[in-house]
């Protein structure tokens, strides 16, 4: 039995990645040379190498935005590795830092997924890879393609070269261009037309994400008439050694289709002081390229140290639609400068967006958004509601919406309101026999149901427990 | 059931009440009346365990000083204290509410869940006894309620949850004839050898629907003055001043 597993491990890795562990690691600092490196490792076409370099160069005369209200240390591009080997295996759980197998029993994960949470190599990789079979056979008789991005880039290069940076140009941003020149993996996938995939897209990522890298490239394309569900992130906190963590999803609806991309992000939030945690700076954007189409962001940010991320919708085809549906944890010291962007082109376009921001001991989380109306977008519609709640009171909540309307026909509300949980309300619950801590996960739980509700179910629950895990000790 | 002795209890820092004690068997209702701001509220909220109040003393509980304690733990004790001003948490369902506390207190009891079927079934029988719409079921905890639905939940929670000693702070307070009657209807069922009751109320209306076994009257801190449920009368005819200037 043991030597099958083997040999089914061997031939996984074969596939994949890890080659030769002594070279997998690039020097510190980033230049042309560690750009031939990574597209050189990973195989690459010509075109992706020149792909890369343009990206490269562009990065190299454009600054780091000062605009949000985060507040860092600068970084230093040059003092990290841009590529380096998969995470170390570890060989039992006993390995694993208890702190996080705590949380894991605390989600109710169960055992084996717990180890390829904590990336332990053993038999449970087994199972999965059956699973992943599985899915694999039943994904490809419907001419759906779920893929690495760099296998993508191998074997679907027309697809890719057709769509890649066709929703966040290069050189849109300075955390885009450069997760453009240095991405390591990712995820593609593309539903043909009139397909309704018949599975949320979601275990084989956690999966697949086991060993990417801190920059990730998503693209997702949705053909006429399709329909896809995906869930990004897995819910146990995965540490990162990293401190950078700059990705970038595209996601491309065509006439008629669907997209529903929900996100689960917990990554390590550093301590109590700020000191580590991830700097998550993400560029998320959506295309509704044909007429009728649909794109809808969930997302439950509880991790990283900083958040940089605001999942947009550009409107382009008549009648689409977007919708951005948020909640936003910080506590300890974190930061999170989150929002959306909606982008009306097209007649007759709607746009959702729902933003729960809960702040906690010392967490700051800021409310970003952005409504665009252009001159074309007859009767364009707008709804925005924006509740920040606080616990405590040395945390800070901040809302900065920003509307730019240029056609008269728009309809366009925006709704903001501030609350705290109160001692009574807590006392209240307490009264009816609640504890402490479960009294704050339901008044937190009642606050973010809006946003709950949109998650797939089995999501929702992890969601859920999360969220009581993320604010645990952060009252009394 | 509930042997109260030289309680002092301040809020942020104010001294509220002074040396109190006060004796509650079980079987008994008691009600206490006073003037405002006398500490009325202030001494059923230490007996629950709220965050406002410091206290110190003895509040003895079935033989058990629970002084130390938490809210949540004196609640899966048995005792219950419905509000004065019942508080609104929105985005969670009364039904959910209801049947994550009746859990809650059960776990911490070392008791199995509750079933369902059960569940459904006394939900239904104890609204259709307090004539409520069971709409209330699906909305937000209090938020949005009326008067006397907020009342009317309070007195609905209570009895879903059995308690031993139950606290109702102004029970009465802003209700129709209609719904003081099903409010009294509610704590009388719930009156019984085993169940002892605590009453503050300004107002003597209740009194002609609650049988009350003692009234005390609460003063600068203390209880000043304990009779029978003539008290309450009198207070009603001549005013706290007389009634305290005559003991």
């Amino acid at each position: 039995m043991s030597t099958q597993i083997d040999s089914l491990l061997e031939q996984e890795y074969a596939l994949g990645f890890e080659t030769d562990i002594q070279n997998d690691q690039a020097p510190l600092g980033l230049n042309e040379d560690i750009i031939h490196f990574i597209s050189k490792k990973k195989e690459e076409p010509e075109w992706m190498l020149q792909w890369r370099l343009k990206a490269f160069r562009k990065w190299e005369k454009m600054d780091e935005p000062q605009w949000s209200s985060l507040h860092y240390p600068r970084i230093n591009y040059q003092a990290i590795s841009y590529y380096s080997a998969p995470k170390q295996k570890i060989n039992s759980l006993d390995e694993v830092d208890p702190q996080i197998l705590k949380t894991y029993e605390k989600l109710g994960i169960p055992l084996e997924e717990q180890k390829l949470l904590a990336g332990v190599a053993v038999d449970a990789v087994f199972d999965s890879v059956s699973v992943k079979t599985t899915f694999s056979e039943q994904l490809e008789a419907l001419g759906i393609i779920f893929c690495s991005i760099s296998e993508a880039i191998k074997n679907h290069a027309e697809l890719v070269q057709k769509y890649l940076a066709s929703v966040v140009p290069i050189g849109d941003n300075y955390f885009a261009c450069l997760n453009a020149a240095v991405f390591t993996d990712g995820t593609f996938a593309y539903i043909p037309p009139n397909v309704k995939c018949p599975m949320e897209l979601s275990t084989y990522f956690r999966i697949n994400a086991l060993n990417s890298g801190q920059f990730e490239r998503t693209l997702i394309i949705s053909d006429e008439g399709s329909y896809v569900s995906y869930n990004e992130g897995c819910s146990a906190p995965m540490r990162d050694e990293n401190q950078l963590h700059a990705a970038v999803v595209e996601l491309v609806a065509l006439k008629d289709a669907e997209i529903k991309y929900s996100t689960i992000q917990n990554w390590y939030p550093g301590d109590k002081e700020g000191k580590g945690g991830i700097y998550n700076f993400v560029t998320k954007r959506g295309k509704c390229l044909g007429d009728n189409s649909k794109i809808s962001w969930t997302q439950v940010e509880t991790g990283s140290a900083i958040t940089w991320k605001y999942p947009s919708c550009i409107l382009l085809g008549d009648n689409s639609r977007g919708e951005f549906y948020s909640v936003a944890i910080t506590s300890l010291a974190q930061q999170a400068d989150t929002g959306s962007k909606m982008i009306h082109l097209g007649k007759n376009t709607s746009s959702t967006i729902i933003s729960k921001g809960i702040s906690a001991m010392k967490g700051t989380n800021a409310y970003r958004g952005l409504i665009k109306i252009r001159p074309q977008a007859h009767k364009a519609r707008n709804f925005t509601q924006c509740d920040s709640l606080l616990i405590g009171s040395e945390c800070a909540a901040h809302t900065y919406p920003y509307l730019d309307i240029k056609n008269p026909s728009a309809q366009v509300e925006h709704e903001a309101t501030t609350s705290k949980i109160s001692d009574e309300q807590l006392f209240y619950a307490q009264s009816r026999g609640l504890s402490e801590e479960q009294a704050v996960s339901l008044i937190v739980n009642g606050f973010c149901k809006e946003v709950l509700n949109q998650l797939p179910m089995e999501f929702a629950v992890e969601a859920k427990a999360l969220l009581s895990i993320s604010l645990e000790g952060s009252v009394g | 059931m509930l042997s109260i002795q030289n309680l002092d209890v301040s809020i942020a820092g104010k001294e509220v009440l002074k040396g109190l004690d006060l004796e509650l068997k079980a079987g008994e209702v008691h009600i206490i009346m006073g003037l405002n701001g006398t500490g009325k509220s202030t001494l059923l909220k230490a007996i629950a365990g709220s965050y406002e109040t410091s206290a110190q003393g003895e509040i003895n509980f079935n033989d058990e000083n629970i002084i130390e304690l938490t809210a949540d733990q004196r609640a899966s004790r048995g005792i219950f204290m419905s509000f004065q001003n019942p508080i609104e948490i929105p985005g969670v369902n009364t039904i959910y509410f209801l049947k994550t506390a009746i859990n809650e207190q059960r776990k911490a009891r070392g008791e199995e869940e509750v079933a369902s079927p059960l569940f459904m079934k006394t939900l239904k029988e104890k609204m259709e006894f307090l004539q409520m719409d069971k709409s209330i079921l699906q909305r937000s905890v209090n938020v949005g309620f009326s008067g006397g639905e907020k009342k009317k939940s309070e007195i609905l929670q209570m009895m879903m949850l059995s308690p031993k000693l139950i606290l109702l702070d102004e029970i009465d307070s802003g209700l129709d004839i209609d719904a003081l009657k099903s409010v009294a209807k509610g704590i009388n069922a719930l009156v019984s050898k085993d169940t002892s009751i605590l009453i503050v109320t300004h107002y003597n209306r209740l009194l002609e629907y609650v049988k009350a076994d003692r009234v005390h009257i609460l003063h600068e801190g203390k209880i000043v003055k304990s009779a029978d449920a003539s008290l309450a009368m009198e207070l009603e005819q001549k005013g706290y001043e007389d009634v305290l200037a005559s003991s």
